[in-house]
């Protein structure tokens, strides 16, 4: 095997130090009839060539975003990651080591932590961030968690249909172990019913979660949600897009007491859902009751600056079951291409970034709705990603004319939304250019035209 | 040669007008902002970002990256965490564009591969664990604790019984309560004998028919197999309670026993450990979790499912399981890992995986039987994949800590095992060497802690010597935190 040291010779003159015969002595604790009696039904072993040759078929099967044309959100974005990014993080000083236990021989990467934590910060204009979560939907329920341990209150979540159906599923699930009332307020004009949110919001709400863009793209009332929120004594909690900060007020700007995303956009490739970026940042008060590790700035012994991991009596392995959190193991690899791509962007790239998904996103959706067959489903303004109803209730049917033609739509919505069966979510990131926008639209106009048939059947469904 | 001026924050190095990166022009007809974005919901300013080229940002980091110690470079004991070596085959092959640029939504028919690779994973962990059911969506190893003892409660719920008691043994990780705490139940703690294992009477008293699930590592933090381990699971089910099992020290058994086999109903795997994925400076990780046939319809949503069809087999994602307890994440789950444990499993195949925790077992004992006669094991003179040594009597005699052996280890260019971990022996130093280092390695490490016990305390007390900075002022970090930099301050 490649990876072992260990002759033959070695393993003798070892287990003669050791004082034992063979290797299966040092088994013997195990009691034997609890011992595998026969080797594991795994394929054979492979070396690199015929492993290569595995993996390169196994991709072969997959149609990468990058073979097609993507209009694929929902959460995680073909933005472009430049090279400098994947050059940091293949660094092995910074890929195989592990969390900063040795301050002296990891200032690296608690420094890289640092600027991480002070990066999130100018990015939402909130004041503490934490050195990263798991992803956008464990960041909310880690948030939701932390509200009910700041507000001790625990009677009621409340959320709202336009958060992404994948961090409200993950909420739920959370919170239905430990016996706290999830209540969801309807979107079905595409953003929250500020009516019924008043409504709901009581004196035993521990928060309001948001999503900013919404998951349909859409901007939310941030404003009138963090005042019906705070004036019931509740915090509010937003999901925001990093990349939309270019031309959006941050949160921290609109009242958010804790601001999370998923942060896939900044750097990190898809790769079929993860390891993503859960990003979490809060007001200073809170930072206490956060969870996940945080570097801190500190002095050595001979008063040199440098950092550490701080803060540390929130977590698991000194609080135990009274931790923050249970997390451990984070995504600090992510928060440092977070780092790398916020560097090489700065403010002027930020802007331009989101000013490109902007421009190219209502291009599309003015070519699209401009086709007989697909019209705007909400009316409310939109960021880098919009939802079209198909007139001819086929979305599947569009799905796959655009795929004939190497293009990812969108995603459709019936699969969280039955109500919305007949929409299509269509992203575009500034990648995508004016000809591969126009090809979607042929794409889906010529279908629109050419197949009837399907029409009819869709009419049934 | 230390270049300190790269290693400024970043924040310190930026300059106004300074860019690393250009935008294609827009190609598509503008319209103007005021248009598109309301004012009330427009930043009023640009984000205050740094500003900065390419080549300053690559001189930043690299020169940073040099302040780490990291597998590649150094001999890294870490126990509990298996940093083993990470294999650059894998980086390569999980970074193939059709692996790597692949979106979680694409139709299932673009990504047949992908879906054929994470439905063998979920076979080959079964497998591996003997266990029937498998979810790949956990993020972590503490994630997969959480996720399982969902379906612990889930599965409660169903039976009509309300168990509001977790054990878990004094020298448990500390994820191992917390996420108890999480579900909703009241942890326990069960003692350990001086021997390092769990206290058979203490768990007598505690165990009743309000206890939900036991959670016991197994080999244990110690070090040592559980050998009453069948015998805990018998009387914990016989009161309708079930077992799970941490399986982050499942290198030293891979192949040689199952978790299955030796009476758990649910474990966790932490293939950034067992199976080398890099561990990237604190993460990522998966958290894969394996049950009895029994919890499995309880599993996270969607799993991978298989339908053989006349032009062969087809994957799919089946999110049609009614009692599954829903999500735990968006997405999948941390695929770009599992792709690299994918690669490590098929490497080693059967015979490998077998000796994965043979050499690794050897190592431990081996580095054991050379270093007990200076810092005492009391746990025993055997051990599976790593030790516990204490060095509770060199403080007593000379004043020399953990913290002092760990912090001269640097000096001589190898990362600290891990120290005062588990809570349950004094001055701890929790060695574990791995199968992927040599005798050679082992020896020198032997070698360089002989030495070490040898030097004059207070040059111990100072240590290290030799790195950029040492022994930061932890308190202050914690009582006046600075979590940012700030235009004002620095
Ligand atoms: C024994 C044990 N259990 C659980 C965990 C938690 O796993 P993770 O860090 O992947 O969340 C760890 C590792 O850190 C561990 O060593």
């Amino acid at each position: 095997m490649a990876y072992f040291y260990n002759t033959p010779q070695d393993q003798a003159e070892m287990l003669k130090a050791i004082g034992v015969k063979s290797l299966e002595e040092l088994f013997a604790s195990i009691p034997a009839p609890l011992q595998l009696d026969r080797p594991l039904d795994v394929p054979p072993a492979l070396g690199e060539i015929e492993l290569t040759a595995h993996l390169q078929e196994l991709a072969a099967r997959n149609t990468p975003a990058t073979a097609n044309v993507s209009f694929l959100g929902g959460g995680s974005y073909d933005h472009f990651v430049p090279a400098v990014v994947d050059y940091v993080a293949s660094r092995g000083e910074f890929y195989t080591s592990y969390t900063p236990y040795q301050a002296e021989v990891a200032q690296g990467n608690l420094q890289a932590m640092f600027e991480y934590q002070t990066l999130i910060c100018q990015l939402t204009g909130m004041d503490v961030s934490n050195q990263s979560l798991y992803d956008g939907g464990s960041a909310t329920a880690e948030a939701v968690l932390m509200s009910l341990a700041v507000t001790r209150r625990e009677g009621r979540v409340v959320t709202i249909g336009s958060v992404h159906p994948e961090y409200r599923q993950t909420l739920k699930t959370y919170l239905t172990s430990l016996g706290v009332e999830l209540v969801t307020v309807e979107a079905s004009g595409g953003t929250c019913d500020l009516e019924q949110l008043a409504r709901v919001v009581n004196d035993e709400t521990a928060c309001v979660v948001a999503q900013h863009p919404n998951f349909f793209g859409a901007l939310e009332e941030t404003d009138e949600i963090a005042k019906i929120a705070h004036d019931a004594g509740a915090l509010f909690v937003v999901a925001f897009d990093p990349i939309s900060l270019g031309v959006l007020k941050r949160p921290g700007d609109y009242g958010a007491d804790i601001a999370i995303a998923e942060g896939q956009s900044l750097g990190t490739p898809m790769q079929y859902g993860g390891p993503y970026l859960g990003i979490m940042a809060a007001r200073e008060k809170f930072v206490r009751r956060m969870p996940g590790r945080i570097a801190g700035q500190t002095v050595d012994r001979r008063g040199k600056r440098c950092w550490v991991l701080t803060l540390q009596t929130r977590e698991q392995h000194i609080r135990r079951s009274k931790a923050t959190s249970n997390i451990c193991t984070n995504q600090g690899l992510f928060a440092l291409r977070a780092s790398v791509y916020l560097s090489a962007l700065g403010p002027q790239g930020l802007r331009e970034v989101a000013e490109l998904c902007l421009q190219k996103a209502h291009y599309a959706r003015g070519q699209l709705t401009g086709l007989e067959r697909l019209e705007p489903a909400f009316a409310s303004p939109v960021f880098k990603e919009f939802v079209v109803r198909d007139r001819q209730h086929d979305v599947d049917g569009l799905v796959r004319a655009a795929l004939a033609e190497g293009i990812f739509a969108g995603v459709p919505l019936g699969t969280w939304y039955p109500e919305l069966s007949d929409c299509l979510l269509v992203a575009v990131t500034e990648r995508r250019t004016r000809q591969e926008i126009d090809q979607l639209v042929a794409a889906l106009g010529d279908r629109a035209s050419s197949s009837p048939s399907s029409a009819e059947t869709a009419s049934y469904a | 040669m230390r270049n300190t001026r790269a290693t400024q924050l970043l924040f310190e190095l930026s300059h106004p007008g300074r860019r690393g990166s250009r935008l294609p022009a827009c190609d598509v007809p503008e319209t103007s902002l005021d248009e598109l974005i309301p004012e009330r919901h427009r930043a009023t300013a640009p984000t205050p970002l740094p500003e900065m080229p390419e080549p300053e940002i690559v001189r930043h980091y690299a020169n940073l990256s040099t302040f780490n110690m990291c597998i590649d470079t150094n001999f890294y004991p870490l126990g509990s965490c298996t940093m083993k070596y990470n294999s650059k085959r894998n980086e390569r092959l999980a970074n193939l564009p059709g692996m790597v640029d692949l979106h979680p939504y694409q139709p299932e028919s673009t990504i047949q591969g992908m879906l054929e690779l994470l439905h063998q994973m979920q076979q080959m962990l079964a497998e591996i664990s003997g266990l029937e059911a498998v979810s790949l969506q956990p993020a972590a190893g503490a994630q997969g604790e959480l996720t399982a003892l969902m379906c612990a409660a889930a599965y409660f719920r169903d039976l009509g019984e309300t168990r509001t008691k977790v054990l878990v043994p004094d020298s448990a990780h500390g994820t191992n309560p917390a996420s108890a705490n999480f579900v909703g139940f009241d942890t326990l703690e069960i003692k350990s004998t001086p021997a390092g294992y769990v206290d058979m009477n203490d768990l007598r008293a505690k165990l009743d028919e309000q206890v939900a699930v036991f959670m016991i590592t197994n080999p244990n933090t110690v070090g040592l197999f559980e050998t009453n381990v069948r015998e805990i699971a018998d009387m914990v089910h016989e009161l309708g309670g079930l077992i799970y099992c941490d399986g982050a020290n499942m290198n030293a058994i891979l192949g040689i026993t199952r978790p299955g086999d030796f009476g758990a109903d649910m474990m966790h795997f932490n293939p950034h450990k067992t199976f080398s994925g890099p561990h990237g400076g604190g993460g990522p990780g998966a958290g894969p979790i394996a049950v009895t046939g029994k919890l499995g319809p309880y599993l996270p949503s969607p799993v991978v499912a298989k339908d053989d069809t006349p032009e062969g087999p087809v994957y799919r994602l089946d999110f049609d399981r009614e009692k599954s307890i829903g999500r735990v994440r968006s997405f999948f789950g941390n695929v770009g890992v599992l792709v690299r444990a994918y690669c490590y499993i098929r490497t080693h195949g059967p015979d490998g995986l077998r000796q994965v925790a043979e050499n690794a077992v050897l190592n431990a004992n081996y580095l054991l039987s050379r270093v007990q006669h200076i810092l005492p094991v009391p746990q025993g003179d055997r051990c599976m994949h790593e030790f516990v040594a204490s060095a509770a009597q060199l403080k007593s005699e000379r004043g020399i800590t953990a913290m002092d052996i760990a912090k001269r280890l640097l000096d001589y260019g190898m990362h600290a095992p891990t120290v005062y971990f588990p809570l349950t022996v004094k001055e701890a130093l929790m060695v574990e060497p791995t199968e992927t280092e040599s005798k050679q390695t082992l020896d020198a490490f032997a070698e360089t802690l002989f030495r070490i016990t040898d030097e004059s305390p207070e040059l111990l007390h100072e240590a290290p010597h030799t790195t950029p900075i040492s022994r930061p002022d932890e308190v202050t970090a914690a009582r006046e935190p600075v979590l940012k930099w700030t235009a004002a301050e620095n």
